[in-house]
């Protein structure tokens, strides 16, 4: 019992990281219906620039928010270099175009970072806490807790505020926000710099549990996309079920059946999903007009 | 209200046809028969429902109720290569050309069941690949020729004008030899020297028996070569008849001009 | 008399494979030209799907690892000589992107990309994973082919690069051929089709779904082969050749020299294999440069080096 407990703590927390990562990719797609496969690189990103500020002396706090903060601006930029100049490019363009963009992250990464695996201390220490039977760090919590207040925040921020519903807007229909005076410019920025700074502060939460390294951002992106898609691609509730799930998912394959083969858990899900419920639990079918 | 219509010798027939989106009726039990060599006309005001129609009947959507009919065949929810052998061909209001293709492989490509064989023999380019595209290639080019493309065969499909793209789509339909053939706004963004080639060269396709079912909004077109028009109006039929009749009718009217104007 | 661009194409090709030799610095270039060569014939499947039929794969390394891993185990495990493997590696690819191809091909765009990307990953992970068979991570011994020592009984004595770059040279025209002959057929204006409108297509009678599995079939045979080739060159084969950023490299190699154009892909094919050779610190900064590649072919030169070069080329003539 406990050690079912276990593996569910350990598949919650993976899967608020999974969860955030897919949130990302949700908020890019639903401004400009691109799926942004270098949203794993944020999430390095995130965890690296703490590390790098942290080890020349910055407060771990200010590090962090540095991390988040710089991580945003790529993400502006990515938008600006690369996505932009290639508005209404086929698909097959801009798959290639932002998984460029992450092989190039992660190419840059590799030498300023090097190739080593580099950490930084948990928020509130390293000393487990016991319960029912089964232990969990405290930077789990501090995990699972930031992708609840994430999640929550950008509730109110899409229903609550004006910029958030200009967002909302967009994603509906460019043409039309365009016309009621919304600047679809900014709102893509937007999008991209918080969908960046999302992935960072994942990347910041998790970094003390799953350590960093200049490549781990392409598992993160697969799992992450196979969580939006498992949720409903473009609906942020979705992101937040699917990445749980998935997390769940595999953790649950990792303690029972094969811990070299828990990877293959977010691929089986994604073929799943796209053969048997290619919407997702949440999405919405939708039909070509000719 | 609607005019009376010998069942018997039709080719193609609609029942009932109908689909729902959401909880829009796009399209409510319409119906309607066309006979080889006769051109049809779906007309209505925006939002009628005519393309959606259209869409069920080639298999773009599925319809949600109701029964499409060819040469006596039941075809409904057919997908569209499955229409195509039975010899139904159609064109679109917002032109689906083969872009990267020259217009003479557009045409060559209307040819598709004409010319296919198997993998195998077109991978190792043996002479009865070489034969089949040959064979095609030249009767595409009468097509052109038919429409008054032949001197634009070479040239990058996308750099034909508007008009010439129309009767492009048209000359890959005709490749098929189809049994009926939907126009889906034919005259659509064309200027009237272009509407009228459209004009001669239906007129001259249904010449060859082939029903033509189409849709349009230049009434004056419509008016002046169709045997027979239904009117459609929030996905409903509301008449049928041939253009005099039609054009009187006061149902017809309102639906486009308002129930003031009737 | 006119020359087809099939022909010509064929002409470069073989006087290219032929002629290079002369200039070569070295024996060492007999290596690259071979390694150029094998990885073109991946390319030139890429094409057939990615530029012909327009359909994304992320995932054609994970061909190119059942063909590789075929060489090596079919002959040590079941006796079978290494020139049958290669056809083995073939049908056990092209059976498996049969099987795969259909559910798959229902998908398009990013979804379609990424059920490629996470069956190549799924063989990746396999062929590291099962140790007992692949020997995992470290790789696994090659047998060789045995048509150099062939050769050599009948009087026709070839260094080992010598062969190879001949050998693959070959292998690379034929699939080019093949591919040119389909460009133009009954086939290949189905694919065509295909990759610019699916819906005009299925009205002319094209039958999407066959033509997509066709396709992908093709393509999985030709990177089966192309790994083949990679582990009989070497006499060595990792699991690094099923992985993903192997599946990028090709992918990026097609784009760069023009998706839809053989010529063209064998251009990129050997530019990008040539970089890492031409600049040994390039390793480091592979990555990088590989992925800005990426983003400014697609941006700037969609159509690739080759048919945006030709195009510059036809208009300044014009």
């Amino acid at each position: 019992m406990s050690e079912l407990l276990q593996f569910l703590f350990s598949g919650i927390t993976v899967g608020a990281v999974y969860a955030l990562v897919a949130l990302g990719f949700t908020i890019i797609y639903n401004a400009s219906d691109v799926v942004n496969f270098a949203q794993g690189e944020f999430v390095m990103l995130g965890g690296m620039i703490t590390f790098v500020a942290y080890t020349a002396g910055v407060p771990l706090p200010l590090a962090a928010l540095l991390a988040i903060v710089v991580t945003a601006a790529v993400g502006v930029a990515m938008n600006k270099l690369a996505i932009e100049p290639a508005r209404g490019a086929p698909v097959v363009s801009l798959i290639i175009i932002t998984i460029g963009a992450s092989i190039f992250i992660r190419g840059v990464a590799q030498i300023v970072f090097g190739k080593q695996i580099h950490t930084f201390p948990a928020f509130s220490g390293d000393e487990p806490i016991r319960v029912l039977g089964a232990t969990i760090l405290p930077q789990s919590l501090w995990v699972i807790g930031g992708a609840v207040a994430v999640f929550i925040g950008l509730w109110i921020f899409f229903t609550r505020t004006l910029t958030g519903s200009a967002v909302l807007a967009t994603s509906n229909n460019r043409l039309a926000a365009q016309l009621v005076g919304i600047n679809t410019k900014f709102i893509m920025t937007l999008s991209f710099a918080l969908s960046a700074g999302i992935g960072a502060l994942a990347g910041v939460l998790v970094t003390p549990i799953t350590l960093t390294s200049y490549d781990v951002g392409l598992a993160l992106a697969l799992k992450g996309f196979a969580a939006a898609m498992l949720g409903g691609m473009g609906n942020p509730k979705g992101a937040l079920v699917g990445g749980l799930l998935l997390g769940l998912l595999e953790a649950l394959t990792a303690g029972y059946l094969s811990s070299q083969y828990k990877d293959a858990a977010a691929f089986i899900v994604i073929l799943a999903v796209l053969f048997f419920m290619p919407q997702g639990l949440f999405g919405r079918k939708s039909t070509d007009r000719v | 209200m609607s005019a009376k219509r010998e069942k018997g010798e039709s080719l193609f027939a609609v029942e009932g046809l109908g689909i729902q989106f959401g909880g829009l009726k796009a399209v409510d039990n319409v119906s309607f028969a066309v006979k080889p060599g006769e051109i049809v006309s779906v007309i209505g005001p925006n939002g009628a429902g005519k393309t959606t129609l259209f869409n069920m009947i080639s298999g773009v959507y599925h319809p949600g109720y109701g029964r499409v009919s060819l040469n006596g065949e039941d075809v409904t929810g057919l997908a569209p290569n499955r229409l195509a052998q039975r010899g139904m061909s159609r064109t679109f209001q917002n032109l689906q050309i083969f872009q990267s293709m020259s217009v003479l492989e557009n045409a060559i490509s209307g040819y598709h069941l004409q010319e296919r064989g198997p993998v195998l023999s077109d991978l190792l380019g043996l002479p009865s690949s070489r034969r089949r595209a040959e064979t095609a290639k030249a009767e595409a080019f009468e097509q052109l020729r038919r429409v008054g493309l032949a001197d634009a065969a070479d040239r990058e499909a996308g750099s034909l004008s508007y008009g010439a793209l129309k009767r492009l789509e048209i000359a890959r339909a005709l490749g098929l030899k189809p049994k009926i053939l939907l126009l889906d706004e034919p005259a659509a963004g064309c200027n009237a020297v272009e509407t009228e080639e459209i004009d001669h060269l239906i007129a001259e396709v249904a010449g060859s028996a082939v029903a033509i079912l189409l849709v349009e909004h230049d009434m004056k077109m419509v008016m002046r070569i169709s045997n027979h028009i239904v009117v459609l109006d929030h996905g409903e039929k509301i008449a049928e008849g041939d253009p005099a009749s039609v054009s009187r009718n006061p149902a017809v009217i309102a639906a486009y001009l308002g129930a003031e104007a009737a | 008399m006119k020359l087809s661009a099939k022909h010509a194409t064929l002409i470069v090709l073989v006087a290219l494979v032929a002629l290079a030799p002369l200039v070569f610095p070295s024996n060492f270039f007999y290596r690259v030209g071979a390694l150029i060569f094998v990885n073109s014939i991946a390319v030139i499947g890429v094409v057939i799907l990615t530029g012909y039929a327009g359909q994304v794969s992320l995932g054609q390394a994970g061909f190119a690892g059942i063909g590789g891993y075929a060489c090596a185990l079919a002959p040590a495990h079941l006796g079978v000589p290494p020139a049958l493997s290669v056809v083995l590696g073939a049908v056990i690819s092209g059976l498996l992107a049969f099987l795969v191809g259909r559910p798959i091909l229902r998908l398009k765009g990013y979804y379609l990309g990424v059920a490629t990307l996470g069956f190549g990953i799924l063989v990746s992970m396999v062929l590291n994973n099962e140790r007992e068979l692949t020997r995992g991570p470290d790789g696994i011994e090659v047998a060789d082919l045995g048509l150099r020592g062939l050769l050599k009984d009948v009087g026709l004595d070839l260094s080992n690069g010598q062969f190879w770059y001949f050998f693959c040279g070959l292998c690379m025209i034929v699939g080019a051929w093949l591919a040119l002959n389909i460009h133009n057929s009954p086939t290949g204006r189905s694919l065509r089709a295909l990759h610019d409108s699916e819906v005009a297509a299925g009205t002319v009678g094209i039958d999407v779904a066959r033509v997509k599995l066709q396709a992908f079939v093709i393509s999985a045979v030709y990177a089966s082969v192309s790994g083949s080739l990679l582990a009989l060159q070497n006499k060595f084969i990792t699991p690094d050749v099923a992985g993903f950023m192997h599946s990028i490299e090709m992918v990026t190699m097609a784009v760069l020299g023009g998706a839809n154009s053989v010529l063209g892909a064998i251009f990129g094919a050997a530019i990008l294999t040539l970089l890492p050779q031409v600049l040994t610190v390039f390793a480091d900064y592979e990555q990088m440069v590989l992925g800005l590649i990426m983003i400014v072919v697609m941006i700037f030169l969609p159509r690739g080096l080759l048919p945006s070069i030709a195009r510059k080329l036809r208009r300044t003539g014009e």
